[in-house]
């Protein structure tokens, strides 16, 4: 085992990849020479060269659309977008092609790509630069959403991303890239599709997923000092959505907090209570509560910006009201 | 002349003759299935009716079953030269079980047959460019002995998709060919009112490739242009935009009426200059063909189109439960 930040976990799994089958090839803006905008493929260039840690141009269309055409004939691409925004640019190619391909024609062919995606907000970088809008591409099926909150989730699901026939899009947050974990040597894969207690508790559950976790991780902390000990589940991916371990909790708990940094109408803590109500209703003793993002376009201004997503407080807050 | 270098350098007499009667099927093919959406037996069409000689030209300068294609929805006639039969076409348009391109899922014409190496676009037009430069891309990186093929209609080349894909292939010399059918009209918006430039081959000198405009109602023509860009792909040259002048002789698709945006005298006019009547002429000029083979060739076309719709119409629909599937690489395989 060895402390590892996230960048380092992604960067681990793209290069093992690479190295272990030839046919996984990079392609997106500035991910050669320049090594990544969040230094992810630093290196890779020198080490496998131009041909598979592909600069394109800026159209990220043509770099999704290209990868799906690639995956059709044979490859594995996996497509780079700077941030998570660009990806309405390239929405026809997500959500009509790579989603829809193999059933549409029949499972004649399949697209198995990678989109990389860099999401969140909370680095002053404006309305259009700082979204979280995971949901969207979660609404479609055919698509697999993953989005790690740890260095050790994030090394083993992207290796599973690489390695399923599925397209997957594979959501990083911006402001987690220097956040450390444990991370085992050598290869190992993660399941997609199914979700993790990242703490122990029994008071009550709080169901999170990337930004979250880390923030439900300190409310933990805080709550644990006046005697209140969370559950903490980590849905890791949205499509598929487990929420086995969530409901399994809620036996005990009776109680839950959903939190997402992403706006709160048709989000994951809509989708995630739905559910609830639906398949665990009977263990259910106060109403759930959601907490994300304020519904304002994220402001660039620090102050603005922060009262707008989801804090710690917010979280210590809703667990509060539902005990 | 022309017509003679290519029975001597590409085509024998036999091939010029598979050509009619390929697009002479094609013709009969669509006419009878706009009869049948006019009888209220199925729920779509989109014609090719007026762009058949290119599209047979075009298929017959591939290496079929190894070059890859990736068509638009106007491609019946490619798609014949290209091993569909009238009986896989129709198991489409009827949304039968077992239909080649999706097993009824998609809407007909969206052709995807993989043993032809063949996928198409999702409907949004020019969504298959960026596919084809894909494709392009990793033949290249495999070393594959291939070409892709692509075609689109000149009113999808205002798409900022197409844009990004061309100049994609040809930054990489992509072994592509970007085919336009050019028939002069997006749904009911002319060329005059969709671009600027003359011709839709013009755009290539934007974007660092060849480009070259071609008489898409002869055929011949056009399998040599077809053939000249495919060779430059193959020998690493990159990509060419080849663009073939068709005709639409018909609506856009079943659920257009034509009458609100164009002329009816327009389109008498273009009888004069049916495809299909100037390949007729020409092999007969040629003396490939004769009075009496024409007929037979005519016939053969019908009863060919007769048997796929007897067929199709007594095959069964799909099950209920093939629409849950396959979505997911773990589902069930589509039987």
């Amino acid at each position: 085992m060895a402390e590892i930040t996230m960048r380092e976990a992604i960067s681990q799994a793209l290069w093992e990849e690479m190295e272990r089958d030839e046919r996984v090839f990079i392609m997106g803006e500035e991910v050669g020479l320049w090594g990544g905008t969040y230094a992810v493929t630093r290196n890779f260039y020198d080490h496998f060269g131009a041909e598979r840690v592909r600069d394109t141009p800026i159209a990220e269309g043509v770099i999704v659309g290209a990868a799906n055409g690639a995956a059709m004939a044979g490859l594995r691409p996996v497509a780079e977008l700077m941030t998570i925004n660009f990806a309405f640019l390239a929405m026809d190619q997500i959500v009509n092609g790579s989603a829809k391909i193999r059933a549409m024609f029949g499972g004649q062919f399949t697209v198995p790509i990678v989109i990389r995606a860099v999401g969140g907000g909370g680095r002053q970088l404006g309305a259009t630069h700082s979204q979280t809008p995971d949901v969207v591409f979660a609404h479609f099926p055919g698509m697999k959403v993953i989005a790690p909150g740890t260095p050790y989730d994030a090394k083993g699901l992207l290796k599973a991303a690489i390695r399923t026939d599925d397209p997957v899009l594979f959501i990083e947050n911006a402001t987690m890239y220097q956040s450390k974990g444990e991370v085992p040597d050598g290869d190992y894969v993660e399941p997609i599709g199914v979700s993790k207690v990242q703490r122990e508790g029994s008071d009550v559950t709080i169901i999170t997923y990337s930004k979250g976790l880390q923030l439900s991780l300190q409310a933990a902390e805080e709550l644990s000092s006046e005697g209140i000990e969370a559950q903490i589940i980590d849905l890791r991916s949205l499509r598929p959505l487990d929420l086995g371990p969530a409901i399994e909790s809620l036996k005990q708990t009776n109680r839950a907090v959903i939190v997402e940094e992403g706006w709160r109408s048709y989000g994951v803590g809509a989708e995630v209570a739905a559910r609830l109500y639906e398949e665990a209703f009977d263990y259910i003793d106060s109403p759930l509560k959601r907490v994300a993002q304020v519904e304002v376009p994220l402001p660039y201004n620090r102050e603005l910006e922060q009262m707008a997503l989801p804090q710690i407080g917010d979280i210590v807050k809703a667990v509060r009201e539902v005990l | 002349m022309e017509a003679q270098e290519d029975l001597q350098l590409n085509l024998n007499e036999e091939s010029l003759l598979e050509m009619y009667g390929l697009i002479v099927l094609s013709r009969r093919l669509d006419e009878r299935t706009w009869v049948l959406h006019r009888q209220g037996k199925i729920a779509f069409h989109i014609s090719g009716i007026g762009h058949e000689a290119a599209q047979v030209g075009a298929a017959m300068a591939l290496r079929r079953g190894q070059d890859w294609v990736v068509p638009y929805y106007r491609d019946l006639a490619m798609m014949l030269a290209l091993g569909l039969t009238p009986k896989e076409f129709m198991l489409g348009v009827m949304g039968k079980k077992g239909e080649p391109s999706s097993g009824a899922r998609q809407m007909p014409s969206h052709w995807s047959i993989r043993r032809m190496n063949v996928v198409s676009h999702s409907s949004p037009v020019a969504t298959q460019t960026p596919h084809a430069s894909g494709i392009g891309l990793a033949i290249k990186m495999r070393g594959d002995d291939a070409i892709v093929l692509t075609s689109i209609g000149e009113g999808a080349t205002s798409q900022g998709a197409w844009y990004e894909a061309v100049n994609w292939a040809a930054i990489h010399k992509l072994p592509v060919v970007f085919m336009v059918e050019n028939n002069l009209y997006a749904i009911s918006v002319r060329q005059d009112r969709q671009m600027a430039v003359e011709h839709v081959a013009d755009k290539a000198a934007g974007l660092g490739l060849p480009g070259v405009t071609v008489d898409g109602l002869d055929a011949l023509a056009v399998h040599r242009a077809i053939s000249e860009a495919a060779a430059r792909a193959r020998a690493g040259d990159g990509p060419t935009l080849v663009e073939a002048m068709v005709q639409r002789m018909t609506p856009h698709s079943s659920d257009d009426d034509d009458r609100s945006y164009r002329p009816r005298a327009e389109l008498e006019a273009l009888k004069a200059q049916d495809p299909v009547r100037l390949q007729r002429d020409k092999l007969m000029d040629m003396g490939l063909l004769s009075e009496q083979a024409e007929t037979e060739v005519q016939e053969r076309a019908a009863a060919q189109v007769e048997e796929a719709i007897k067929f199709a119409a007594s095959a069964p629909y799909p099950e209920v439960s093939e629409a849950s599937y396959p979505v997911y690489a773990g589902d069930r395989a589509d039987g």
